[in-house]
């Protein structure tokens, strides 16, 4: 909402500069977005009177000047305007100045025309920021040639009347009061306590019988509850007066015409919106607000013919539509050139109503946009004079003196219990009961019985916190003290919100740093990592209305934005990096229920200290430090858990278990979608489940005695088959040994001279030890040939 | 024989305070002391001597021998003392050389900041609660006041999965589910991701992140919110940090306000950084609307409470002076880098 100060000052005069009254506006709830002098656009552009006008010696399409700006002398301006002659006055921009035409800002300067000085230039209305419709009188293509009552020198701003201040509201749904400058107005004498003034419009008007030319009907009582009709004979359509013209523009409305300004006037002075019907088209002067028809259509004011629906609530003549109720006019509705006699429209339409057709038919306008968020039901009658006030003193038509009513309204104001102690002791505050009536009644709530009554432009207030934020804001917000709640609160994390917050720090701890991806993908993204047609993944939680189809779909794996991260990265040509994000995946549950959104630990890297088995290592110090027992790794098969495998190397990737829980998928990206990512070196990512880590960690810890026997060690370099698993030796000789096993570790891995080729030589050292009683040679060599024996069972052999 | 044994003595200090390393110092211990050494020669003629001479001349050969021992001693520890201190003088480092670094992982600026606020919040009794981001329409808007045809929907260009279901556009969702699930007193935070049909440029996103704050209690007043919030701003932004409440409508709190903090560039004076305002616009509070409460079964005779809803990448980007919301989406390792965490 733009305010014109100029406008705001018929009502009340609140005595200050416009900063000081955009910022009390602000703290007293209507937010102030930004203002606007006019007249700073015009600054260095002057009233010049042209004394001589003669031909330019060296060019015939140019002219020299000789220009009276108000000073001692006259100065010299070379133009080619051809519409100027001696004795018009004209805006001159000076040098200094700088102006702006379309797009084009260029600086005036003292310059040399084809050998001759000038001094300045003459401005047109399109360097003045203006059009035709703020003077209709002036030629649009050349030199504004002034027709105010001005004087050389003079200020153009002051001259044309562009010097009002344009204030920039922010108005809330819930005060659809404040879009008027009368709302605005009242909101001012409260925050600024001074009188505030509206007159009550009226109008003197024919004596003729308005009804005996137009009938009134409203079949949908319940959407429209009051509907105001006025005629105007004879209109003489002009251009309104220049005071009119400069409010509309400084409340950022074009003028068109006076009758059309009358009605955008009323809408801005009152906040409603007023419709103005050329009666020729209101077939049998019949105006009937009903639902539309089955098979009706409109051809609106835009020109688009719209089919309507039963629900919509229109405006017809006896035959057909002839506006959308609350909406838009059809195409024959409007004031045009030879229109003689003119019906105003003043209503009620129900909000919801009109904000789903206007939804429905996607026009949203400024009308229907007030209309949405309810109106003053007792405003009609009002706002309908004020148009016919307005009619009578532009002489833009002849009003006839009866108007319409139709009127179902039934305003019941809310009363509001008025508890002065209650109100203090929600605010926290002490005002004094007498100042809370104050603050009430320049608000023009009026306080009986005990009960505060809801003015009828009121549409918020319906309860006690209502009156109490009334209260508040007039008081100041910031006038209400600050305090320490009371009582006692106990807090903690939950055990899973520590378990995440370790996750963070130990993968910090591990080299690895956070990131923040999208929760919506594309889902191309499935087709990148390959993933099979027919893959669960596929089915998505999917964005109805997305920006675009890069963003329509929730994840289903957090692999995808994973590796979008890792390839932004290579293309900068960042050489190294490890990644991690704890995020959801959003995995859908059926049509109406909501999805899952279990949070995925996502890990990824590259660069020259990558490799499966440093991903591995992290994977297995996070799993130790998070407290993950009986962790095991498979390859990736058949029966792999995790669709995702299809993007992973197939020889270096792994499920990792715990038990037979299935805790996440790890291991090197399969060159093709490494390619299809534009990543040129080996990348490694892991995804994790972290509901499944939570479930599988141990928390508690018991302190285990340390050892008070010595233990035996023992080596073993054996010679196995290549494709033998390590973890398969591992397990066998752990079997082997048994209950004295403290540690089977890998330290060599050998292939080359002394070994048969496609063998390998796996070596381990073994810690045994006996919590009872020192371990004896003679136990540990019984132990190592149960050992051996084994892995012969396995073909694996001592080397 | 006294002389030889002087002359030995002499010859033997000469030798010793001249020798320059410990190995021509041992073949000076053998070739004075050892078995066939020139003392143990000299002792070996003693059977010559008479008895009166011979205890004199028994404990000045034993003299002898002790001074050399002790000389001997000495010098061990002096030519070791040296060696030492060559050894150490060859395996001095250039200490400028870059330490070899394990790799350090960071958390992204906005992780850090929202363990800062639920830190923070933490320390105030406040718990922290988790809701759904795909969201029913009811727990988004309905429940909180906007019913289906509430035109301040309009401010939140919503992502609609089906005509029931969304991507929640604010945390306040979470409020409906704390108070279904909780009774008073109530004291959470909820951090999260929130969606809006905002086109990506420098201050937007599509996703976007807040922490929601929900109090409630009998005698819980909008003093408390202002202290609340007053703690929150000092604690992120120090001591003299001061905030500005300013009437707004949110439909789901009354009375409604948005919050301001003083512009820690100027202090309040009106700088570039806040558009000449001296206080940038922050977050959003204000006291449970009485319907909220009541719809998710609390008494509001009884009991008040009041929400706050803050805006994280607001408050991450003037921390850290980032002009672009892109880069915090963007996640280059150059980026991340910057940030201690």
């Amino acid at each position: 909402m733009d305010l014109s100060l100029r406008w705001l000052a018929d009502y009340v005069e609140t005595g200050v500069d416009p900063k000081e009254f955009c910022a009390a506006m602000t703290m007293s709830g209507s937010k102030v977005e930004a203002y606007t002098e006019e007249k700073t656009r015009l600054e260095g552009i002057v009233v010049g009177k042209i004394l001589s006008k003669r031909v330019h010696e060296n060019a015939d399409a140019l002219f020299v000047c000789s220009v009276d700006l108000g000073g001692s002398e006259p100065v010299q301006i070379v133009t080619n305007a051809k519409n100027v002659q001696e004795g018009d006055l004209v805006p001159v921009a000076t040098p200094g100045t700088t102006v702006t035409e379309g797009t084009e800002s260029m600086k005036i300067k003292v310059a040399k025309v084809r050998g001759v000085e000038s001094r300045g230039m003459f401005c047109g209305l399109e360097t003045l920021g203006l059009t035709q419709n703020d003077f209709p009188y002036a030629d649009p293509d050349a030199v504004f040639v002034l027709q105010e009552d001005c004087v050389p020198g003079q200020d153009i701003a002051s001259a044309i009347g562009v010097d009002d201040v344009s204030v920039e509201f922010e108005i809330t749904s819930n005060r659809p009061d404040c879009l008027s400058v009368i709302g605005l107005a009242r909101e001012a004498a409260a925050t600024f306590n001074v009188p505030l003034h509206v007159p009550t419009p009226s109008f003197t008007g024919s004596d003729e019988g308005i009804t005996k030319t137009l009938d009134v009907s409203i079949e949908n009582t319940e959407k429209c509850t009051r509907y105001c009709a006025g005629l105007v004979r004879n209109v003489k359509i002009g251009p309104s007066p220049r005071w009119m013209r400069e409010r509309l523009r400084a409340s950022g409305v074009r003028p068109i015409n006076n009758l059309v300004d009358i009605t955008n006037y009323v809408m801005l002075e009152y906040g409603q919106p007023m419709h103005a019907f050329d009666l020729r088209f209101v077939k049998d002067g019949k105006i009937c607000v009903r639902n539309a028809r089955a098979g009706e259509t409109i051809t609106t004011l835009d020109g688009v013919e719209r089919a309507l629906k039963e629900t919509m609530l229109i405006i017809a003549d006896s035959e057909k539509p002839i506006a959308v109720a609350g909406v838009m006019g059809g195409e024959y509705s409007g004031i045009m050139e030879d229109t003689v006699d003119v019906v105003f429209e003043s209503a009620y339409f129900e909000p919801v109503q009109v904000r789903r057709t206007a939804k429905a038919l996607g026009m949203r306008t400024d009308a229907s946009a007030r209309y949405e968020k309810g109106l003053d039901e007792t405003s009609m009658p009002i706002t309908l004079a004020r148009a016919l006030q307005l009619v009578q003193e532009l002489g833009a038509g002849e009003p006839v003196g009866t108007t319409i009513d139709c009127n179902y309204a039934d305003p019941k104001a809310p009363r509001i219990p008025f508890d002065p102690a209650w109100i203090n002791a929600f605010l926290g505050t002490d005002i004094p009961e007498a100042d809370m009536r104050d603050y009430l009644s320049r608000l023009d709530i009026q306080i009986e019985d005990g009960q505060c009554i809801s003015p009828s432009f009121r549409i918020d207030l319906l309860r006690p916190a209502d009156i109490a934020e009334e209260v508040a804001r007039i008081y100041g917000y910031n006038n209400i003290p600050s305090t320490v709640i009371r009582g006692v609160a106990r807090a903690q994390l939950t055990p899973e919100q520590r378990f995440e917050r370790s996750i963070g720090q130990i993968m910090t701890g591990l080299g690895f740093s956070g990131i923040l991806t999208y929760s919506f993908i594309s889902p191309k993204y499935f087709d990148k990592i390959g993933l099979p047609a027919d893959s669960k993944l596929r089915k998505t939680v999917t964005i109805t209305n997305p920006l675009g189809e890069d963003t329509s779909v929730m994840q289903t794996t957090t692999l995808p934005g994973m590796l979008e991260i890792l390839a932004g990265n290579y293309s900068k040509r960042n050489a190294a990096v490890r990644l991690f994000e704890v995020s959801k995946e959003y995995l859908p549950t059926g049509p109406d229920t909501l999805p899952e959104e279990p949070h995925r630990l996502t890990l990824g890297m590259y660069g020259d200290d990558a490799d499966f088995f440093t991903l591995k290592g992290a994977v297995e110090v996070l799993l130790e430090k998070l407290g993950v027992p009986n962790v095991r790794y498979t390859r990736c098969g058949e029966a792999c858990p995790y669709d995702e495998a299809c993007a992973f190397h197939p020889g270096r990737s792994a499920v990792v278990y715990s038990g037979e829980t299935p805790l996440g998928i790890l291991g090197e990206i399969h060159p093709d979608v490494q390619k299809t990512y534009g990543i040129g070196t080996r990348t490694y990512a892991a995804k994790l489940d972290v509901p499944a880590l939570f479930a599988a960690a141990v928390e508690e810890i018991t302190y285990k005695p340390l050892p008070k026997f010595p233990a035996m060690t023992r080596d073993l370099a054996l010679v196995c088959e290549e494709d033998m698993a390590v973890g398969t030796l591992e397990e066998t000789i752990a079997n082997a040994v048994g209950r004295c096993l403290e540690k089977v570790e890998l330290f060599d891995v050998y292939r080359g001279e002394q070994i048969e080729a496609g063998k390998k030589s796996v070596a381990f050292n073994i810690v045994m030890r006996n919590a009872e009683e020192t371990m004896t040679t003679d136990q540990a060599d019984a132990a190592m040939k149960r050992v051996l024996k084994a892995l012969g069972a396995l073909g694996v052999e001592l080397r | 024989m006294k002389e030889q044994l002087r002359s030995i003595e002499a010859k033997a200090q000469e030798a010793i305070s001249n020798v320059a390393d410990l190995k021509a110092l041992d073949d000076l211990r053998v070739r004075f002391l050892g078995k066939k050494g020139e003392l143990t020669a000299i002792l070996k003629q003693m059977g010559k001597l008479s008895a009166e001479e011979r205890p004199a001349m028994g404990q000045l050969a034993n003299q002898v021998r002790s001074t050399l021992e002790g000389l001997i001693a000495d010098k061990t520890a002096a030519l070791q003392a040296a060696a030492q201190n060559a050894r150490l003088a060859a395996e001095t480092l250039d200490i400028t050389m870059p330490g070899t670094k394990p790799p350090v992982g960071r958390l992204h600026p906005l992780q850090i900041v929202e363990n800062e606020v639920r830190e923070i919040f933490l320390g105030m009794g406040f718990s922290v609660a988790d809701g759904p981001e795909v969201e029913y329409d009811y727990y988004n808007f309905e429940a909180l006041n906007l019913p289906p045809d509430h035109p301040a929907r309009d401010t939140q260009d919503t992502f609609y999965i089906t005509d029931n279901i969304l991507l929640r556009t604010q945390t306040s969702s979470v409020q409906v589910h704390v108070m279904e699930t909780q009774k008073p007193p109530i004291r959470v935070i909820s951090p999260g991701r929130v969606y809006r049909s905002d086109a990506v440029d420098a201050t937007h996103s599509p996703l976007f992140h807040q922490i929601e704050g929900l109090v409630i209690d009998k005698g819980i007043t909008m003093a408390d919110l202002k202290g609340t919030l007053e703690l929150l701003m000092q604690r992120l932004y120090g001591d003299d940090c001061k905030i500005r409440l300013r009437p707004h409508h949110f439909p789901f709190t009354e009375p409604s306000a948005e919050v301001d903090v003083m512009c820690f560039q100027c202090m309040g004076k009106g700088c570039r950084m806040c558009k000449n305002e001296g206080y940038i616009e922050l977050l959003g509070a204000g006291m449970v609307h009485p319907w909220v409460l009541e719809n998710s079964g609390i008494d509001s005779s009884a009991y008040s409470g009041f929400a706050f809803g803050l805006g994280l990448e607001r408050i991450v980007m003037r921390r850290y002076n980032i002009s672009d919301m892109r880069l915090l989406f963007e996640n280059d390792m150059r980026f991340l880098e910057q940030f201690r965490g």
